[in-house]
């Protein structure tokens, strides 16, 4: 029963708040709904057992990526609004409903027998527990390369925004790198 | 009772709205947001076909998919940012007049 409201009316909420997300012309707005619909989506991973995803969804997500959007929103003129579309309005609309209702009937329709489970569930040991002995056993390859990709994200950032990463600042003397500031 | 149908119908609605920010935004920050959103309806039918089968597999996918994409939203804040100091303008038809 408590599973049934729960699933309604986090749905409800969230999708709500990704509709404000997409309509709103304020961007302040859309940034706050954003984030709270993403709280939100981890509240439904609780609901799935998936205990672990749900704390890194409001950690990660809530936490990191939304700070970072915030951080990059402090650079841009978000009072001057931009104009939206607005001579075809209606078909964005029209193509919304249409993939909707094919995208349902692709993945409802079909009662195909569910396939046999690759690595089941042990509900002896807690989920993150046993998310850590997947990742780092089977997937360890992947992790690794999951945290290289990181790496490489936050040095291409760096090295796009920040100017003169060119010069060596071992090798310029001083006087020299006082006088480019 | 609340069956895989009904997550997997949801998570298709949340897509849908994502698509539907892409289609008619403008603005190049709400085009993130919108693909954040699309992200995450992606992330939500893995973990609920993996809660439902029994199969932890679908949630160590869905941890790989936030890390890709806090990865695309650190490279796509700077470029964006780049291109704002270049043009003072986030609009996306400015990317029209780019020229190689």
């Amino acid at each position: 029963m408590y599973e049934i409201i729960a699933f309604y009316l986090f749905s409800s909420i969230i999708l709500a708040l990704f509709y404000i997300v997409v309509t709103t012309k304020q961007p302040v707005f859309a940034i706050t709904a954003l984030a709270s619909g993403l709280i939100f989506i981890g509240g439904l991973f609780f609901l799935l057992d998936a205990e672990f995803l749900g704390v890194i969804q409001i950690a990660v997500y809530s936490g990191g990526i939304m700070a970072l959007y915030a951080f990059g929103f402090m650079f841009f003129d978000a009072s001057k609004d931009i104009e939206e579309r607005t001579s075809a309005n209606k078909l964005p609309f029209v193509l919304f409903v249409l993939v909707c209702v094919i995208l349902n009937f692709l993945l409802i329709s079909p009662k195909i027998a569910l396939p046999k489970p690759i690595v089941e569930i042990d509900t002896n040991i807690t989920n993150a527990h046993q998310l850590g002995l997947e990742l780092f056993s089977k997937y360890l390859l992947a992790f690794e390369l999951a945290a290289i990709l990181l790496l490489v994200a936050m040095i291409g950032g760096i090295m796009l925004l920040s100017s003169k990463m060119d010069k060596s600042w071992t090798t310029t003397p001083d006087d020299e790198i006082k006088a480019d500031s | 009772m609340i069956g895989l149908e009904h997550y997997l119908i949801l998570s298709v609605i949340i897509f849908c709205i994502g698509l539907l920010g892409l289609l008619r935004r403008k603005n190049l920050l709400m085009l993130f947001f919108s693909t954040e959103i699309m992200l995450n309806a992606i992330n939500l039918a893995f973990v609920s076909v993996s809660s439902y089968l029994g199969d932890i597999t679908g949630q160590t996918v869905a941890f790989f998919v936030i890390a890709i994409a806090a990865s695309e939203v650190a490279i796509g804040i700077a470029l964006i940012l780049l291109w704002f100091k270049k043009t003072r303008t986030i609009d996306l038809d400015s990317l029209k007049y780019i020229k190689g």
